[in-house]
């Protein structure tokens, strides 16, 4: 017993060993995969790949610029809208919301992260952009026209429509992580405050307070998330490669152009590049991630310790 | 403030029914029999979405039958034997995948299996989600079994059980439920996937059987109508949609509600 026992255990940890090896081997074999397929490229063009404005496969001319640029303005915009949103809903469902209210409207976000990609693409071609293009694009540019962000002729299709599509899209995200973070805050505190006088708002303030880093990192997987979503944004934005100030102009990001021109490419040089671009879309992702783990990390760990 | 904060939680859980409500209305108005068992046809002719339905079973299957033994197994090492460097750094790296976009996985499969067979195939879309699988299974099963009472296993140690038989015998039946639900809600996470079957089984405009062809799906079949120029592309977009959505809402409401926890 005790012999087969052993030998058992041994062989059940290394398959089990195995699998949760494979985890590394993924990423390990992704990095390798894109840099070998990349190669031509990042030969040929070297870093200056990353500063050319100018996309033109045909012409064999590849500045990756533009898809920089629209991933990170698509992805700020949704930080910018979603990040109060989902504060705001997160506050409500910890601190100050009855359980019987919470727990539906909780379960209520978290079904928008189940809503497929392609699904919130349907809805903001025929929903969204008409809605902008009728109502809220008009209304933005009658009262702040004088800026360039707001100037140009309203499509509906374009940054800001790819914008807000991200920002719905990450709201749950960010609010699911923010509301485990306030819950990671002892109730000590709050009850130390709300002793020393303090109102339910100030109270919460204070909460908010202590749980500013962890906060930082659900805004940070947040904006993870905005930069590598896929085809929301390709259905939205316009896929142009092109630099506007205008949030009503047709732009593109990175994951939009791989969407979208992907399946075309049999070039080796145009495959290549495609493959470069997405190799940077991969460490940027990569990185972030980390960065936000590590931040809502450290959050759990000095609360478990305090507790 | 309070009100404000109220507002925030009303304003996105109304738009969430709205977008349901509108799927359910534009989607009905053209679902039939005939759609769901049609391949798609020359606009005007009618034509459906059958073999988009199948292929997106089919690819779903393939990607648990490869995804869940893997992740499950992987949760298992990291529950049970992680508590150490490499098992933090497996864990670390398994979260950072799950952020990592979707169509990235793509063009590793593409790379890696496209490429060599010198076509797209539903192989590669199933292996592209299973490879988006692995990661949420693990994480998810590796929290479940954390929640089984160590004193079980102390109590099946005690008695002379093996390690082994332990986790197989004790922990992994009472995590059974949790580990189910994990799993599921996998399932209809990857069925919602498009961006990395694009380039990996690209589509099928036929009832297609066999794996080492082009497959069609749900996902990008939608997405190929919705960007189409016609009206009545756009009402089969929305017909098709509603059947994802309700597959997916419906997985998700039943798992949630059964097991009455947050994952």
């Amino acid at each position: 017993m005790a012999q087969t026992g052993a030998l058992g255990d041994k062989i059940f940890r290394a398959v089990l060993l195995l699998a949760a090896t494979s985890i590394l081997l993924i990423v390990a074999g992704i990095f390798v995969m894109m840099v070998q397929n990349a190669m031509p490229t990042i030969g040929r063009f070297g870093i200056g790949f990353l500063f050319g404005s100018e996309w033109k496969p045909a012409q064999e001319e590849f500045g990756a610029l533009p898809f920089i640029y629209g991933t990170l303005v698509s992805s700020v915009l949704a930080l910018i809208i979603s990040v109060p949103i989902s504060l705001g809903i997160a506050i409500f469902l910890v601190e100050q919301a009855p359980k019987g209210i919470a727990k539906p409207i909780a379960f209520m976000v978290e079904l928008l992260a189940a809503i497929p990609s392609v699904v919130y693409g349907l809805w903001g071609i025929f929903v969204l952009a008409p809605f902008i293009r009728e109502y809220l694009g008009p209304v933005l540019q009658g009262y702040l026209g004088f800026i360039p962000l707001f100037q140009g002729r309203v499509t509906g299709i374009g940054m800001l429509t790819g914008g807000i599509i991200l920002a719905l899209m990450i709201t749950p995200i960010i609010t699911a992580v923010v509301r485990d973070v306030l819950e990671a805050v002892p109730t000590t505190q709050r009850e130390a405050a709300l002793a020393l006088g303090a109102t339910k708002w100030e109270t919460t303030t204070i909460v908010l307070g202590n749980a500013a880093s962890g906060i930082a990192g659900a805004v940070v997987l947040g904006l993870g998330r905005a930069i590598g979503e896929t085809m929301a944004v390709t259905m939205v934005i316009g896929n142009s490669p092109q630099i506007s100030a205008s949030l009503f102009e047709p732009a593109n990001t990175i994951a939009s152009l791989l969407a979208a021109n992907f399946a075309e490419a049999t070039d080796r040089t145009y495959l290549s590049a495609l493959i470069e671009i997405g190799l940077v879309l991969f460490l940027v992702t990569f990185v972030v991630n980390a960065f936000a783990k590590i931040l809502v990390m450290g959050v759990a760990s000095r609360n478990g310790k305090a507790a | 403030m309070t009100s404000l904060t109220a507002i925030c939680a009303a304003f996105v859980t109304g738009l969430l029914l709205l977008i349901i409500g509108y799927i359910a209305i534009r989607g009905f108005s053209s679902i039939n029999f005939q759609f769901l068992t049609d391949t798609p046809k020359p606009v005007g002719e009618g034509g459906g979405i059958g073999n988009s339905i199948l292929g997106s079973a089919m690819m779903t299957l393939l990607a648990a039958v490869i995804g869940l033994p893997v992740g499950i197994a992987a949760g298992v090492y990291l529950a049970e034997y992680g508590r150490n460097w490499y098992g933090n750094t497996i864990r670390f790296v398994a979260d950072t995948l799950i952020g990592i976009p979707s169509i990235i996985i793509g063009i590793f499969i593409y790379t890696l299996v496209v490429l060599p067979m010198g076509r797209q195939s539903g192989l590669a879309g199933g292996l592209a989600l299973a490879v988006i699988m692995i990661p949420i299974v693990a994480r998810t099963t590796e929290e479940m079994i954390k929640l089984v009472p160590s004193s079980m296993r102390e109590g099946a140690l005690a008695l002379g059980a093996p390690q082994w038989r332990v986790s197989w015998n004790i922990v992994l039946p009472a995590a059974a439920s949790g580990i189910a639900t994990g799993a599921m809600l996998a399932i209809a996470r990857v069925t919602g996937e498009t961006a990395p079957l694009l380039f990996t089984a690209l589509n099928s405009r036929f009832y297609n059987y066999y794996l080492d062809q082009p497959m069609s799906s749900l996902t990008v079949q939608i997405f190929n109508y919705a960007t189409g120029p016609f009206e009545v592309e756009h009402a089969m977009a929305w017909a098709a949609t509603l059947i994802l959505v309700g597959t997916i809402l419906i997985i998700n409401v039943l798992v949630r509600t059964v097991t009455k926890r947050r994952y």
